[in-house]
């Protein structure tokens, strides 16, 4: 069975929001119609996006330290958003896992926006139907574009490839290996529901040296010390090596 | 959680709906066993419509809260999966055998009716009421499940969330149908009325019970849960936008601490006590004005105890929207 997801590296994430810019992009001009926008260019904007992101900071001044947090549908392996759907509008392929959300069924009820825990459903206030990330369903299959482009379009756009994708069923597939080796975990792993997006943590590369390590020991005179400084008048290797 | 008054109503009104329908019923299987004076069929029939139009305006404000009303047949689709989905099945079932039911009274076929051999039992109007009473029961469960099964909406995962909107239900039905009693000149305002009392005070302890076990919710979900980063201090800095969003407004009440602990006590008040006092002084004075107002001023508190109920339960979403930036 195949489970696309993304994998997000928090190492890399700068926070640029190039990614929540493209997907509005990409899936404002998509066949499913506009994601709305209220007054953006008014006192206090307001609109649809698939893809937020955030940023915190973690521990206590001076030391601090950012993370940017890319957020959007993790894709959940076993998603609480579905079953409460009473139309059966939000469901979850069989064929790559992608959940989606079937705009011609939605009645604009909500409960799956309670039912999913990370709050990255959003109600379309005009189309007045739910809405979220699709994983660019429209993108990653479409012939038509260069086999290097069918990928979300947050993933195209993303300037330090915080962003990758793939299936993370395959235990050989960039993200599975990924999350294997850089650590990649859940989102809120308390309720179950298996979220098939991955986030790497951040990492600081650290040479570990012991004591023991520092001092030679191979040294014959058994203790660490300078050398005898030699005579001036000796050559010094400079002096007797040519080359 | 943002109280959305469509839900509010909806809840409170096909409680009462089906409080009353339960509470005609009672009284006729009392009556058919001899225990209580019989009614005229009138009785019921008038108290079928009221009924009926309790849980039709609940189903009424129920299509404000949907963005395309137009497709609400869809949504009994999944009630395999869905509890909102059998509502959606369920409470049309309810409000039709609450109609078949006045119907019957209505053409004479209820247990008054001399057609059966044995007294009344197996009239039709006994059958549908009994249909009607597991219908309602199952609206009641449908009702509460929609809120009790979302197991991360911590307050409102637990079956004392079911407990009370069944009692809720039954209390503010029977107090209706005693005030009902007492317009008609039924014989049975005593009998509602003390079932209303108790039904109150049990509700009461449920209620009660309930708010104690929310103060003293541990939520499972946590900053360090939600971004995956083990320190005993983080602060959001940016939530990505400035104006507001879907998540911003949906799942928070919005309201001031004040006001949100103000209502907690409002319905403390208005729901339990005064309604008691009401009732009691109605059914002593045989006062059909003491015993409306007792109905008026619980159901009053009971828009606020649902606001409070939504109020009070916190998303873990909630994390991720804690500074505008
Ligand atoms: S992240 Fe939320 S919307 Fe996406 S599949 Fe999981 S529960 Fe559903
Ligand atoms: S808002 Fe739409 S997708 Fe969500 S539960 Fe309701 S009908 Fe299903």
């Amino acid at each position: 069975m195949t489970q696309l997801a993304l994998v997000i590296d928090l190492n890399v994430c700068v926070g640029c929001h190039a990614c929540v810019t493209s997907c509005k992009e990409w899936n404002t001009s998509g066949i499913a119609g506009s994601m709305s926008d209220d007054r953006p260019y008014g006192e206090s904007p307001t609109g649809n996006f698939f893809n937020r992101v955030q940023s915190f900071e973690v521990g206590q001044y001076p030391n601090t330290e950012t993370v940017h947090f890319p957020k959007s549908c993790l894709h959940c392996e076993d998603p609480p958003c579905v079953p409460v759907c009473p139309t059966g509008a939000s469901y979850k392929r069989e064929e790559d896992g992608i959940v989606l959300v079937d705009y011609d069924k939605c009645i604009g009820c909500k409960y799956c926006s309670w039912a999913c825990p990370y709050g990255v459903r959003e109600i379309d206030e005009h189309q007045k139907v739910m809405k979220k990330c699709t994983l660019c369903v429209d993108r990653i299959y479409d012939e038509s574009l260069p086999e290097a482009e069918r990928k979300p379009a947050c993933v195209m756009a993303c300037p330090t490839s915080a962003r990758l994708f793939g299936d993370v069923h395959d235990p050989d597939s960039q993200v599975s290996v990924a999350i294997r080796e850089e650590g990649g975990y859940p989102l809120m792993p308390e309720w179950g529901t298996k979220p098939a997006n991955h986030y790497l943590p951040r990492r600081k590369t650290k040479l570990k040296i012991h004591e023991d390590e520092l001092i030679r020991a191979d040294n014959p005179l058994k203790k660490e010390g300078h050398l005898p400084t030699p005579d001036e008048s000796t050559p010094t290797l400079d002096d007797s090596t040519t080359w | 959680m943002h109280p959305a008054f469509s839900v509010i109503f909806l809840t409170t009104l096909i409680g009462v709906g089906q409080g009353l329908f339960l509470a005609l019923y009672t009284g006729e299987i009392y009556s058919t066993l001899d225990l209580l004076p019989a009614q005229g069929g009138q009785f019921y029939v008038i108290g079928s419509v009221i009924a009926v139009v309790f849980m039709a305006a609940g189903l009424l404000a129920s299509f404000f809260h949907l963005g395309h009303p137009e497709r609400a047949w869809r949504s009994a689709a999944r009630w395999r999966t869905s509890w909102l989905s059998r509502e959606v099945i369920v409470l049309p079932a309810v409000i039709s055998a609450t109609v078949i039911y006045g119907g019957l009274h209505y053409f004479g076929w209820g247990m008054t009716a001399d057609v059966y051999a044995v007294k009344g039992l197996l009239s039709p109007t006994i059958l549908v009421g009994a249909a009607g009473t597991v219908a309602a029961f199952a609206l009641f469960l449908c009702t509460g499940m929609i809120y009790a099964c979302i197991k991360f909406l911590q307050e409102w995962a637990s079956s004392l969330t079911v407990i009370n909107y069944t009692l809720f239900g039954l209390a503010s039905g029977f107090a209706l149908a005693t005030a009902y009693a007492a317009y008609s000149g039924s014989e049975l305002v005593s009998f509602y009325g003390v079932i209303a009392i108790v039904t109150t005070v049990v509700a009461f302890i449920t209620r009660v019970a309930s708010l104690f076990r929310n103060a003293r919710i541990k939520h499972k979900s946590t900053l360090q849960s939600a971004l995956g980063v083990r320190h005993n201090r983080i602060q959001q800095r940016s939530q990505g936008f400035m104006g507001g969003s879907f998540n911003t407004r949906e799942f928070f009440h919005g309201a001031s601490v004040v006001w949100f602990k103000s209502i907690k006590w409002v319905f403390l008040v208005l729901v339990f006590p005064v309604p008691i006092a009401l009732l009691v002084a109605g059914i002593n004075a045989a006062s059909f004005d003491l015993l409306a107002a007792a109905f008026v001023v619980q159901y009053i508190g009971l828009i606020a105890e649902r606001w409070f109920f939504f109020a009070q339960a916190n998303h873990p979403q909630n994390l991720y929207y804690q500074t505008v930036g």
